[in-house]
C-alpha cells in the first residue's frame, strides 16, 4: 500500500515525464504542441519498456508509433492547415462534468485493485525481451493473428488510400 | 350407430350442408335436404318407441366427451332418451316435418331460401339439444341456441329495421329470463355439485335439501322459464317475434321453443313436488298471463298477433297446470296445443299468402268460398283451441280446469273466465277473417286463391291430429288404465297428479258441462257480434277500459318508459360527460405525459459526439461502481 | 542493472497505466478537435500496452505473451490511425472543419 517508498529513481523520473507530457498533450490548444507532446510520451513509454525487460517492444514502439503514426498526424495537420487560431473552445463546465468522470474512474479502478489485492510477483527470465524468443513465440503460438493481420493490414490500406483519394469529377463539378 | 347421434346429427348435418352450399343448389334441393333430415329423425325416434313400450325405465345414453372438469365436478356433453324426451322429440320433429314441408312453398320467391332452411335446421338441433340433455349444461346450451335462432329466424328478412329490432327485443328479453336460469343453475352446482339430471334428482329425492333450497331454485329456473316462455312480466317480445316468416311463428313461437320452459319444470319435476312457494309463484304468473294475454287478443287486429297473445295466454295455462303439480297435464296441453296452434299459424300463413301479404282482418272477410281448405282447417283448429267437445283441445283444458278446482277454486273460476276468453277472442278471428263480406280495396276478390298443395297438405295433417290428439290421454272416466300419456309418463314423474282419481264423478261431470257451457256462450256471444249484426273491429282506439286493452295494457309504454329511457339517458350522459370529459382527459393527459417524457429523452439523442462519448464513460462508470459495491 | 529495478513492484504499473489511461479518457471527452482525439485514443492504447508489457515481466512467463498481446495492439492501433485519419481528411473536405460537434447528423 506504501505508493512512494521504495520506489528507484529511474522508475520515479520516467513516470514523471509521462504523465507530464501526456497531461500537456490533453491541454494543449495548438495541435502542433500535442503532437510533439505525444512523441515523448511515447519515448518515455519506451523507456519503460525497455525497464520492463521488453527491448523488442521498446524499439518497435519508436519505430511504429513515434516514428510512423505520429508522423502521419503531423502530415494531416500540416495537410489541413491547422493551428492555434481554428481549435474550438469548449466551456468550463464540459471540461469540469469530464475531468469528474476521468477521475471517477481513476477513482473506482484503482479502488477495485486495491480491494482485489496483490498478486504474487514471480521474477522472469532475462531475455523473454528479445528478437528471438519473440520471434519464436510469433511464428508458433501466433502464427494465425499473424496471417489475419497481413489481412487486416492490406484493408485497411485500400481502406486509406479509397478513402482520402481525391475524386476528380466532383472536384470538376464543385470548381 | 346410437340413434341419439342419428336424430341429433342429421339437422345439424343439414344446417352444415345448407348453410355451406345451399346457395348454389337448386332451392327445391335446398328444401329437400332440410325436410329430410328433420323427417328421418322423426322416423327414428319413431322407431325408437317399441323399445320405450316394452321396458319403463329404458334410455338410450349418448355420451361424448367432458368438456370441463376440475375436481369432482365434470361438466359433460351427455345426451339420454327417455320416455319424456322421446315425447318431446316426436313433437318437435314431427311438427317440425310438417312446417319445412310447409315452408318450401311459403318461401318458395324469397332469395334467402337457403338460409332459412339451414336456420330451421340448426334450430331443431338446438332444439333436441334442449330436450335430450342429460345435464343442466346442455339444456342451457340448446336453451341459448334456440333463442339465437329466434333471433336469426324472427329478423329473417333483416332489410327491415323494425324487424331487425323486434328480434333484437325478443333475444334481450330471453336473456333477462336467462339470469334467473343461470342463478338457479348456480344454485344447483353450490348445493348439489353436479349438473346431471339422475343425481341431481336422486339427491333431491333423499330429501336432505332444506325447502328454503328449493323454493329459491325453483323459483330461479322459472324465471328463466318465464323468458323462454313468454310469462308476464317478460311476454312482451312474442307478439313483435310475428315480424318474422310465418312458418317461423308456427314452429318457434307456438309449438315448439316456447314449450321448453314447461319442459324444463317437467323435467325438475322431482324438484317442484317439493316447492310449495314456487309452485304458487308459477300458478299466479301462469293465471295473470292466461287472462291479461286474452284480454289483450280480444283487440287485436292482426290475424299472427291475435294468435301469438293466444300462445302466451294457453302457456299461462299450463303453467296453472304445472304449478298444481300435474305435469303430464301440462305435457297433454303441449301436444294438443303444438297441434291446433301450429295449424292456426299454418292457416293463418295460407289466408297471408293467399291475400297477397295482407294481415289486417279488417281488411279480409268472406274469405271461406275463396279458400275453402285452409277454412275448414282453420275452423277445426278454432273449434279445437275453444274446447270443442271430444276434439283434443277440449279434453286437454278440460283437465287443466279440473285441477285447478282441486287446487283452488278462486283459480278455477279465473281459469274459466280465461277460456270463455279463448272462445271468445279465437271465434272473432274465425268470423271476421273468413264470413261476411269481402272488405279489402287494394286486391280484387277474384285474385284470392287458395294456396298450393304443399301448404295445403300439413294443413290436413294437423287438422287431423287436432281432432284425434285427444285420444292422446284420455280422461279417467273414459278410459279407466288411465290415458296413454299418463301411463307413458309414469316411471319418470313419480307423483302423478292424477285429479280424476280424487274427485267424484259427478263433480267430474259438472265441471265438464261447464266447459262445453263456457264454449256454447262465446260461440254465441261472438256469433251475435260479428255475423248477425256485422260488426267490424274499429278502425280508431277507443278509449276507457277498452281503450288500456287495445293498447296492450301499455306494458311496452311501460317498459320503454322504465328500463329503456333511463338506460338510453345513461348512455347519452356517459358518452358526452364521462367519455368526453373525463376519460378522454385521462387518456389525453396520459399521452401529453408521455409525450413530455419522451421528448426529455429525445434530447439525449442530440447527434453530439462528445455527448454520446460521455454518456458511454458513465455507462461504463456505473457498471463498474456497480461491480466494485456488489 | 537488474538489483536496482527488483524494488518495483506490479502495483507502481498498474497506478501509472491508470492514470495514463484516464488522462486519455479526459482528452477524448474534452477535445473537439477530431485529431487531437485520436491522439488521445492512442494515448490510451499506449497505456495499456504499458500495462500489458508489465505483467509479463511479473507473471514469468516464458512466452511472453503480454508481449505479443502488445504486439498486436499496435499493429490494431496503426490500422485503426490510418483509417481514422483518412476519414478525418473526408470529413474536413466536405465540411472545412475537424469540429467533431458539427457531426451531427444522425440526430432527431
Amino acid at each position: 500500500m506504501s505508493l512512494f517508498q521504495n520506489l528507484p529513481l529511474p522508475f520515479l523520473i520516467l513516470s514523471f515525464i509521462t504523465i507530464l507530457c501526456a497531461l500537456y498533450v490533453v491541454t494543449s490548444k495548438n495541435p502542433i504542441h500535442s503532437v510533439l507532446a505525444l512523441i515523448l510520451t511515447f519515448f518515455s513509454i519506451s523507456a519503460h519498456y525497455i525497464l520492463l525487460n521488453a527491448q523488442f517492444l521498446a524499439i518497435v514502439n519508436l519505430m511504429v508509433y513515434a516514428g510512423a503514426i505520429m508522423v502521419l498526424f503531423l502530415f494531416v495537420l500540416m495537410l489541413l492547415n491547422l493551428d492555434k487560431s481554428s481549435e474550438p473552445v469548449k466551456s468550463n463546465l464540459w471540461g469540469i462534468s469530464a475531468a469528474i468522470c476521468a477521475g471517477l474512474l481513476l477513482v473506482i479502478i484503482t479502488a477495485s485493485f486495491q480491494k482485489a489485492g496483490l498478486a504474487v510477483m514471480k521474477s522472469s527470465a532475462v531475455d523473454i525481451g528479445l528478437v528471438k524468443n519473440l520471434g519464436r513465440v510469433l511464428m508458433t503460438e501466433y502464427l494465425v493473428p499473424f496471417e489475419l493481420t497481413g489481412i487486416l493490414f492490406i484493408s485497411a490500406m485500400v481502406g486509406a488510400v479509397l478513402l482520402a483519394k481525391r475524386d476528380n469529377k466532383s472536384e470538376e463539378i464543385t470548381s | 350407430m346410437n340413434t341419439l347421434s342419428i336424430i341429433l346429427g342429421l339437422p345439424l348435418l343439414g344446417f352444415i350442408i345448407n348453410g355451406i352450399f345451399g346457395s348454389k343448389i337448386p332451392k327445391s334441393l335446398s328444401g329437400g335436404i332440410g325436410t329430410i333430415s328433420v323427417f328421418l329423425s322423426f322416423i327414428f325416434s319413431i322407431m325408437a318407441v317399441p323399445m320405450f313400450i316394452e321396458n319403463p325405465e329404458y334410455t338410450i345414453k349418448l355420451d361424448l366427451f367432458t368438456f370441463l372438469s376440475f375436481d369432482t365436478f365434470n361438466l359433460r356433453v351427455a345426451f339420454t332418451l327417455d320416455r319424456l324426451s322421446l315425447w318431446m322429440t316426436l313433437i318437435v320433429t314431427g311438427i317440425g316435418t310438417l312446417i319445412h314441408v310447409y315452408s318450401i312453398s311459403y318461401m318458395k320467391e324469397d332469395e334467402g331460401f337457403y338460409k332459412f332452411f339451414a336456420y330451421l335446421n340448426f334450430f331443431i338441433f338446438n332444439m333436441l339439444l334442449l330436450i335430450l340433455g342429460s345435464n343442466f349444461i346442455m339444456l342451457f346450451f340448446g336453451w341459448e341456441g334456440v333463442g339465437l335462432c329466434s333471433y336469426l329466424l324472427i329478423g329473417f328478412w333483416y332489410k327491415n329495421a323494425e324487424y331487425g329490432k323486434a328480434a333484437r327485443k325478443a333475444f334481450i328479453m330471453n336473456r333477462i329470463g336467462d339470469l334467473g336460469l343461470l342463478l338457479g343453475i348456480f344454485m344447483i352446482i353450490q348445493q348439489f355439485g353436479t349438473l346431471e339430471f339422475t343425481t341431481v334428482f336422486e339427491e333431491i329425492n333423499k330429501g336432505t335439501v332444506s325447502v328454503n333450497t328449493l323454493n329459491a331454485i325453483g323459483i330461479l329456473l322459472f324465471i328463466g322459464a318465464m323468458g323462454k316462455s313468454a310469462q308476464i312480466p317478460l311476454f312482451t317480445w312474442l307478439p313483435d317475434a310475428m315480424a318474422g316468416p310465418t312458418p317461423v311463428s308456427a314452429l318457434i313461437h307456438a309449438a315448439t321453443m316456447v314449450t321448453a320452459g314447461i319442459y324444463l319444470v317437467i323435467r325438475c319435476s322431482a324438484l317442484y313436488v317439493l316447492s310449495p312457494i314456487a309452485n304458487e309463484v308459477i300458478i299466479w304468473t301462469g293465471l295473470s298471463t292466461a287472462i291479461v294475454a286474452a284480454l289483450i287478443g280480444l283487440k287485436q287486429n292482426d290475424i299472427k298477433k291475435v294468435l301469438a297473445y293466444s300462445t302466451v295466454s294457453q302457456l299461462g295455462f299450463m303453467f296453472v297446470a304445472l304449478g298444481c303439480g300435474a305435469y303430464t297435464t301440462a305435457l297433454f296441453h303441449v301436444t294438443t296445443h303444438a297441434f291446433f296452434k301450429a295449424l292456426l299459424f299454418l292457416g293463418a300463413g295460407s289466408v297471408i299468402h293467399g291475400m297477397h301479404h295482407e294481415q289486417d282482418i279488417r281488411k279480409m272477410g268472406g274469405l271461406k268460398s275463396k279458400m275453402p281448405i285452409t277454412y275448414y282447417t282453420f275452423l277445426i283448429g278454432t273449434l279445437a283451441i275453444t274446447g270443442f267437445p271430444f276434439l283434443s283441445g277440449f279434453f286437454s283444458k278440460d283437465e287443466i280446469l279440473t285441477i285447478a278446482f282441486n287446487h283452488n277454486i278462486v283459480v278455477y273460476i279465473l281459469l274459466v273466465g280465461s277460456a270463455l276468453l279463448t272462445g271468445i277472442y279465437m271465434f272473432r278471428l274465425l268470423f271476421v277473417t273468413f264470413y261476411g263480406e269481402y272488405r279489402n280495396q287494394h286486391y280484387a276478390f277474384d285474385k284470392v286463391h287458395e294456396s298450393p298443395r304443399l301448404m295445403t297438405l300439413p294443413l290436413m295433417v294437423l287438422a287431423v291430429l287436432s281432432i284425434l290428439g285427444g285420444l292422446l290421454n284420455l280422461p279417467h272416466y273414459l278410459q279407466h288404465e288411465g290415458g296413454i300419456l299418463q301411463n307413458w309418463l309414469k316411471p319418470i314423474i313419480g307423483l302423478t297428479h292424477s285429479a280424476q282419481h280424487e274427485i267424484s264423478f259427478n263433480t267430474e261431470m259438472i265441471l265438464v258441462s261447464i266447459a262445453v257451457l263456457v264454449f256454447v256462450t262465446a260461440l254465441i256471444l261472438t256469433r251475435m257480434r260479428y255475423i248477425s249484426r256485422k260488426h267490424i273491429p274499429q278502425e280508431q282506439t277507443p278509449y276507457g277500459v277498452l281503450g288500456i286493452i287495445s293498447n296492450k295494457f301499455y306494458f311496452d309504454e311501460i317498459y320503454d318508459f322504465v328500463f329503456v329511457k333511463p338506460f338510453e339517458t345513461m348512455s347519452i350522459w356517459l358518452q358526452q360527460v364521462f367519455e368526453l370529459k373525463i376519460i378522454s382527459k385521462i387518456s389525453y393527459g396520459i399521452h401529453d405525459i408521455l409525450r413530455f417524457f419522451g421528448g426529455l429523452n429525445k434530447k439525449i439523442q442530440n447527434g453530439n459526439i462528445e455527448y454520446y462519448l460521455m454518456f458511454m464513460v458513465i455507462g461504463v462508470l456505473i457498471l463498474l461502481g456497480f461491480n466494485f459495491f456488489n | 542493472m537488474l538489483g536496482i529495478f527488483q524494488n518495483i513492484e506490479i502495483s507502481h504499473y498498474i497506478y501509472l497505466s491508470c492514470v495514463l489511461f484516464c488522462i486519455g479518457l479526459f482528452g477524448v471527452l474534452f477535445r473537439r478537435n477530431a485529431i487531437i482525439l485520436l491522439m488521445c485514443i492512442e494515448l490510451m492504447l499506449n497505456s495499456v500496452n504499458l500495462l500489458m508489457a508489465a505483467f509479463t515481466e511479473y507473471m514469468g512467463d516464458q512466452n511472453a505473451n503480454g508481449q505479443m498481446f502488445v504486439f498486436f495492439i499496435m499493429v490494431v492501433a496503426a490500422a485503426e490511425a490510418a483509417v481514422g485519419l483518412a476519414i478525418l481528411v473526408m470529413v474536413y473536405r466536405n465540411t472545412k472543419k475537424t469540429d467533431v460537434s458539427f457531426l451531427d447528423s444522425l440526430k432527431d
